[in-house]
């Protein structure tokens, strides 16, 4: 039952279980040059991919089940071990709003701190980011919005309002050198406005850049986007903000996860969010998935010849061990796939 | 309403009002019925009809927003957006066949046949109905010929039926068969297993088939599977695709599908196999059938479009699970594909909420849950 494969059972490690799968390998050799006079729209993929694994944070805030705080914990030990550089831990917010990540604190301070990695919580506000620091963060994010609508039903005050919380946690952070990330959700669409035009997307990130986050993460948060939107909010944002400071977060809702993040790869975005097992539903479809699934970008990115420096079977091995605790089945393809019964 | 649990969606505008829109620039609203259905164009200009929802607080209004993105993402592209992305793709519905015959639980010949005049009903232009093959290798298709017999033919629809040799052909001919489809691999140990013959074997076969197709005037697609990879050999080399793409495209089929039976996939992959294969076959005889067991169809389709491709299989609800990777899916499915090439702006003359009505259809009859992701996004179960 569930999607424990019955190897384990055996005692046989995942490695060994998933070395079998022929697919699962190290990233393949990158695809041949194009021949001149050749003019496909495929331009080059960057040589790297900075994977931003948003499971422990964006994922299991949107789980319905609360997660233990030890499992919490070991998941973001596994994580730390698959080659990941960036994983979102958890989330210094109110837990009245937030009643998964009340446990932030003990999860900042308890979990182990790989070299070389960094842990990024969210800090909504001043009086978020000072508990993150007294709980070791060193490195925190802001969530910004390109809806107004979204913002008051979110979090209750317009963008103008927000962007001045949210100069305030810069301004404090940096004078503690603690770099910042600045999150634009609704890039692509918003639940409750319809169609976000690409310049708003533009001018919020251009603020949130210009207050000093080091990267804008755009959020594709209600997952309606596909690459043809992509490619228009990207040719928007591109011309405020320098590509190496974008990365794409998109959400599987509606399946395009994976083309959207391709044309993003393809115009030059070089960093990735995505979640172990596909975490987190949407809180605006029933029943509809949420973040796209680490392991599926990771497959994808290794069939591409892209380096991200993650092993996709650890992360496979993390996700299995989040879904066994969560009593669910993985939303990675990948998973599905390759756990045989 | 459907009375099935699926929220039917806001229905899409038409150009006219995508240009009004346009020039308004105003943002999408959603809570009054500003917004008007474009069913099928490719059948000729669209009937119009409103839809208009009843005020709701947000967080309903915002769970029933599926397909207002299809309008927002339906305005003109730019030429450079667009760059080499075909204007129109066709879409080549596989559910009633590839996908029922990879379904577990077999399904009356009724609701096939049910199922079918829905799939036609939606604007798609070909609809695979039925395999000609021996009931004893493929009992979900033991009623072929009642269900070609028994469908209702849309005029400017196709229903290829799938004929694995000269006895099937005869048999689906008999039945009323106007075009039919034949299945190739570009691996030897695919076709071995499969049909217990090396793929030159094969060939000989299906020339029997095309010589009485030729002589008929009927016409014969053609599919390669394995092209990016094969459960028994694993990797297949392009060249080897191309080598029986040529083949099969010399021998008379007047396109080739090609298939990533197992799903493994990727954008790079794809890309090298089309590179071989369009030196030995013109792009515009090609056609893409991309599988999503491992989660990569519509990027691998994606990079099959920039190459020039316009010719995609899918499958309604995604039906059709792997056989070679247990509780994992196969085909992708249709609704999410019309989501996509509708967002870049490509005409595929489906009507997307019939689509989805269909999908929610079959589900039903199979008592299973959909592969859809928009379906999935849509339905307020």
């Amino acid at each position: 039952m569930g999607t424990v494969p019955s190897a384990l059972k055996h005692c046989l490690s995942y490695q060994h279980l998933l070395k079998e799968q022929l697919w699962i390998g190290e990233p393949a050799a990158p695809p041949p040059a194009l021949h001149p006079g050749q003019e496909f729209q495929i331009s080059g993929f960057p040589d790297y991919v900075k994977i931003v694994e948003v499971g422990p944070r964006d994922g299991l805030q949107n789980e319905k089940v609360t997660v233990p705080t030890d499992i919490k914990i070991e998941l973001i030990n596994r994580l730390s071990k698959a080659g990941l550089s960036v994983i979102e831990a958890t989330s210094f917010v109110s837990s009245k709003w937030v009643p998964q990540m009340a446990d932030h604190t003990e999860v900042m301070r308890r979990i182990e701190r790989h070299p070389g990695v960094q842990y990024p919580v969210l800090t909504p506000n001043l009086q978020g980011f000072h508990s993150a620091i007294a709980a070791g963060a060193t490195e925190v994010s802001v969530f910004g919005a390109a809806s107004e609508s979204f913002n008051k039903m979110n979090i209750n005050c317009s963008i103008e309002e927000s962007i001045e919380k949210f100069e305030e946690v810069t301004k404090s952070a940096q004078n503690m050198n603690i770099p910042v990330r600045g999150y634009v959700s609704c890039a692509l669409g918003c639940p409750y406005e319809g169609n976000i035009i690409p310049a708003k997307v533009a001018e919020v990130s251009k603020q949130l850049y210009s207050m000093g986050c080091y990267e804008i993460s755009l959020g594709d948060t209600i997952g309606v986007g596909t690459p043809g939107s992509m490619k228009r909010m990207l040719e928007a944002v591109m011309k405020e903000i320098p590509v190496s400071a974008l990365a794409v977060h998109c959400h599987d809702t509606y399946g395009q996860a994976l083309a959207n993040i391709l044309t993003a790869l393809q115009m030059g975005v070089g960093v990735v969010d995505s979640a172990v097992a596909g975490l987190g539903g949407c809180p605006y479809a029933k029943g509809a998935t949420g973040n796209v699934a680490t392991e599926d970008v990771l497959y994808m990115l290794n069939g591409l010849g892209i380096n991200t420096g993650v092993n996709l079977y650890k992360v496979m091995e993390a996700g299995n061990f989040i879904c066994t605790a969560l009593n669910k089945k993985t939303n990675s393809k990948v998973a599905q796939a390759s756990f045989n019964v | 309403m459907l009375g099935l649990g699926l929220t039917l969606p806001r229905p899409l505008p038409t150009s006219a009002e995508l240009t009004v829109a346009n020039e308004a620039a105003a943002p999408a609203r959603g809570s009054c019925g500003t917004w008007v259905t474009c069913s099928a164009a490719g059948r000729g200009e669209g009937h119009v009809t409103r839809g208009r929802l009843s005020r709701e607080r947000p967080k309903m209004v915002a769970a029933k927003r599926a397909l207002p993105w299809l309008a927002a993402s339906l305005r003109p592209i730019s030429s450079t957006a667009a760059g080499s992305l075909p204007k129109q793709v066709k879409i080549v519905e596989v559910g009633p066949r590839d996908g029922l015959q990879n379904e577990k639980n077999i399904v009356p010949t009724q609701v096939k046949i049910s199922l079918i005049n829905m799939l036609s009903e939606t604007g798609l232009p070909v609809i695979e109905a039925t395999s000609f093959v021996s009931p004893k290798w493929v009992p979900q298709m033991a009623d072929h010929t009642e269900v070609l017999q028994g469908i209702q033919k849309f005029p400017g629809v196709s229903y290829p039926v799938l004929t694995p040799n000269l006895k099937g052909f005869q048999a689906a001919v008999a039945a009323g068969a106007k075009e039919v489809s034949i299945f190739g691999a570009a691996s030897e140990l695919f076709t071995k297993k499969n049909i217990n013959c090396s793929i030159e074997e094969s060939l000989q076969r299906f020339s029997e088939v095309m010589h009485a197709a030729g002589a008929a005037g009927i016409a014969v697609r053609g599919y390669v599977s394995c092209v990016l990879g094969c459960p028994y050999e694993g990797k297949i080399a392009p060249a080897k695709v191309a080598e029986v793409s040529k083949k099969m495209y010399s021998m008379g089929c007047y396109e080739i599908s090609l298939g990533d039976t197992i799903g493994v996939g990727t954008p790079g992959s794809m890309k090298e196999m089309l590179s071989a294969v369009m030196k030995e076959v013109p792009v515009g005889a090609l056609a893409v059938h991309c599988h999503d067991t491992y989660g990569q169809a519509l990027a691998n389709t994606l990079v099959a479009l920039q190459m020039g491709v316009s010719v995609v299989d899918s499958s309604v609800a995604g039906l059709g699970g792997c056989p070679y990777a247990q509780g994992a899916s196969g085909n992708v499915a249709t609704e999410d594909l019309v989501y996509m090439l509708h967002g870049l702006g490509i005409h595929t003359g489906v009507d997307l909420q019939k689509l989805m009505e269909a999908g929610v259809f079959i589900c039903k009859a199979l008592n299973r849950r959909t592969s859809s992701k928009v379906v999935q996004a849509s339905s307020r179960l």
